[in-house]
């Protein structure tokens, strides 16, 4: 019997990077050319296998809208992952992921995984954002880098089976040695607050 | 286009003023203006009401167009120039003004008239100027219907510059006092910021002569604007809509900017920074705006003030209040339940609704937030919202959920006053959905259906409006009214577009500031209408046009007694409440159905 873990995670970025695609993608399997700006926040959740647990995602799809901006801390707050989105073809989407790397690091959990995902992958031929500054930069704050099309699918699955990967299973904590996957105090319970 | 053939100021009157027409200078190629056909032949013309100050009334404006043309043909040269300039020019035209009211009192309404002219010139000269078409380019009046309106949804990217564009029967405009456009309803803020430009130019031309403008009129189109704060709301509508009602549009363009960002932060920010780009903070949220102003052009709930809940069976109705009541968490102030974009029903925490009632204004914003946006489709929502009129300063937090996916026309909206509850509130939605469950409830309501005129039985009767006042608690509590669907003749858009129309008229003549009227019978051309007001009840009905006086006064009788019978289907007849705040001391010990208190009757 696998055990059911529930692993809050939220989503951060630019206003039309793509977020609620790639959690549309992930949770629905599905892509809409003329989704809506997300209002406030989309709260969803999906369940995938992970080793001998099981992963239910408790997603905060935020809204990219600086009127919401300031809500973020109450979707970040104890989350046990955070994926930050920006649009490969807009620079400036990028400015913003670097913005929200650093009020993670200044107010997020200490311990909080972080997920770079460079989103409409499909668009390579207007890119704006080279691959390999990405990558240094996710390299350079021990995060997860990928690139995504939440339109093609591609890589959607990936980062989040990434993510799953990077938490530390339950009954072992010290299985990893590098200092940012280390399980505190917090992370455990927030992790699995819920109702 | 704006004719200029006569101005007025008048002070805090609404009427338009008797003037004598002037020789429009503003389009001289054009030939002669036209006089609206069915327009009173008293008030042709532009003219501009303002909010006080000018000692004339209306009627006064008795001056020689002749003395005042000189001066007009100055004015138009000066400003031949550019718009960049228009500040040097508003102040130059100032000072002329003092100076000839100083020099000649008598022709003080004059130099008004001119004054106004010139502000009316200037609206019409930049329009043309960014039509790129130039005052001597011979360019057709705003007026002239050019090709149709493109589609709606590519909204943004129409060109400014076209027929079309111009051609829309109303436009909105909002601004910062700074000039900044905000939002405009057609074509992109962008393309538009200098007449938006010229627009905050009328309106601080008229403020510095300690005065507001209120409104331009001219033949076919009426100017409203409407100052709240630091934003500036303009109305551009051939519409034919009362100021009255347009202002009332633009005070619902307000609030739903409100809705979102409070008022209290609106004023911060411009305080802050009066330059202050609002788009930043709105951004995403056009379409919101958008379908708002479909809403108040396509719903006559706008024009009522109340709203239109879904007919549903009364046994129905009550046990799926009784869900919403059973499912609470502190702080929990309303739940609602939205099928189909109509009220099903809603429920009320009781000492909150002490202090303040819930409008249906505020209601009419939740249910468009909803109806504008796909974006509740996906998960559940929490999202930060101001309900303008119960409280424009601080923030409700909205859960909202489809309860039918993927079909979504059931949609759960409960408000909560505590940011960090969603959790809790998730969990009352789990509540309400295994209750209904139970109780196969979708099944029910997805059967929910709008009411024909002719399921009343009276021949003639095409369609209704009713809005009682004496719906036990309902008029206090929450404001409704009914309607059937509007059918053949009415089916396609353009029909129905005509029949809200002339029910916008009669709606716009029984309130009207100056002659209020209580019953109006109106024959038209391919319709009879009657409209009525009573301490009881306002009503708007329309017949075929073969009816007589006597029988639609027959049919009207019939009409109410049918209403009466289906009351509890047709309305939420006892709003339900629920005391979720912690501290009961406040609480009122009353029962669930509380209908003792109709005290609100005495007061009509």
């Amino acid at each position: 019997m696998a055990i059911i873990r529930e692993l809050k995670v939220c989503l951060l970025g630019d206003t039309g990077v793509g977020k609620s695609s790639i959690v549309c993608r992930f949770v629905q399997d599905h892509f809409d050319h003329n989704i809506s700006p997300t209002i406030g926040a989309s709260f969803l959740t999906k369940t995938v296998p992970c080793g001998n647990e099981l992963h239910k995602f408790l997603i905060w799809d935020t809204a990219g809208q600086e009127r919401f901006h300031s809500l973020a801390p109450m979707y970040y707050r104890g989350s046990a992952a955070a994926v930050i989105v920006y649009d490969i073809t807009k620079l400036d989407s990028f400015q913003t992921l670097k913005k929200w790397v650093k009020e993670l690091k200044e107010h997020g959990p200490e311990n909080i995984v972080v997920a770079i995902a460079g989103n409409k992958n499909d668009l390579g031929d207007i890119r704006e954002v080279p691959m390999k500054e990405a990558k240094d930069f996710a390299e350079s704050i021990a995060a997860i880098f990928i690139e995504t099309s939440a339109r093609n699918a591609v890589n959607v699955e990936e980062l989040f089976q990434k993510i799953s990967r990077q938490i530390p299973p339950l009954e072992n904590p010290e299985v990893d040695s590098n200092e940012s996957f280390k399980l505190t105090r917090q992370a455990a319970p927030s992790s699995r607050r819920c109702c | 286009m704006f004719y200029s053939r006569g101005v007025c100021w008048s002070s805090g009157c609404e009427k338009q003023g008797d003037v004598s027409p002037v020789e429009n200078h503003i389009h001289c190629d054009e030939g002669q203006p036209q006089t609206e056909e069915g327009s009173e032949a008293a008030c042709p013309g532009i003219s501009i009401v303002t909010d006080g100050f000018a000692d004339s009334a209306p009627g006064d404006v008795s001056g020689g167009p002749a003395s005042c043309e000189g001066e007009e043909h100055t004015h138009l040269d000066s400003q031949d120039t550019h718009l960049d300039s228009e500040d040097a020019h508003l102040d130059s035209e100032h000072t002329h003004l003092s100076a000839e009211q100083a020099l000649d009192s008598a022709s003080g309404e004059e130099s008004q008239e001119d004054s106004g002219e010139f502000v009316a010139a200037m609206l019409a000269r930049s329009r043309l100027e960014e039509q790129g078409l130039g005052v001597k380019g011979g360019s057709p009046p705003l007026a002239d219907t050019g090709p149709s309106p493109p589609p709606p949804g590519l909204h943004r990217d129409e060109d400014v510059t076209a027929d079309a564009w111009r051609a829309h029967r109303k436009h909105v405009f909002v601004l910062s006092e700074a000039g900044k456009p905000i939002y405009s309803r057609y074509g992109s803020e962008e393309a538009l910021s200098s007449t938006m430009g010229v627009m905050m130019a009328l309106v601080s031309f008229v403020q510095s002569g300690d005065n507001t403008i209120r409104s331009v009129h001219s033949d076919q189109h009426t100017v409203v604007f409407m100052q709240q704060g630091p934003l500036v709301l303009v109305s551009v509508s051939s519409s034919g809509q009362s100021e009255q009602q347009l202002r009332h549009e633009l005070r619902y363009v307000y609030n739903q900017i409100v809705s979102m960002l409070t008022q209290a932060s609106i004023a911060r920010i411009f305080q802050h920074k009066k330059n202050y780009d609002l788009r930043r903070l709105l951004a995403g949220s056009e379409k919101i705006l958008d379908g708002l102003l479909d809403l108040l052009d396509c719903d006559p709930s706008f024009l009522l003030s109340a709203v239109h809940c879904m007919p549903l069976a009364s046994s129905l109705r009550d046990a799926l209040s009784h869900v919403l009541q059973k499912a609470i968490t502190p702080n929990l102030v309303f739940s609602i339940l939205i099928a189909q974009g109509q009220l099903v029903t809603i429920v009320q925490e009781r000492t909150v609704i002490e202090d303040a009632r819930l409008e249906p204004a505020d209601l009419h914003l939740l249910l468009n937030l909803i109806g504008a946006s796909s974006a509740f489709q996906a998960g559940e929502i929490w999202t930060p919202i101001c309900l303008p009129s119960f409280n424009p300063d601080c923030y409700f937090y909205a859960y909202i959920s489809y309860l039918d996916p993927p079909s979504c026309s059931v949609c759960l909206l409960l408000l909560s006053t505590d940011k960090e509850a969603f959790y809790a509130v998730a969990e009352c939605k789990r509540k309400i959905e295994e209750a209904m469950l139970a109780q196969n409830a979708l099944a029910a309501l997805a059967k929910a259906r709008p009411y024909s005129a002719t399921q009343v039985g009276v021949s003639d009767l095409r369609h209704f409006m009713y809005k009682p006042f004496d719906v036990p608690d309902n008029h206090r509590q929450l404001t409704q009214f009914t309607s059937p669907e509007m059918e053949s003749p009415y089916s396609s858009e353009a029909e129905k577009t005509r029949l809200l129309d002339l029910y916008r008229d009669l709606h716009g003549r029984i309130h009207s500031t100056s002659r209020p009227l209580k019953l109006i019978y109106h024959v038209a051309e391919r319709e009879t209408l009657l409209a009525w007001v009573t301490s009881k009840f306002e009503l708007y009905t329309c017949f075929s046009p073969l009816v007589t006086k006597a029988s639609s006064i027959n049919a009207i009788t019939k009409l109410l007694r049918w209403i009466k019978k289906e009351e509890e289907r047709l309305f939420i007849r006892y709003p339900p409440k629920y005391s979720t705040t912690p501290n009961p001391s406040r609480t009122r010990k009353a029962p669930e159905h509380d209908a003792t208190d109709n005290g609100f009757l005495s007061l009509l």
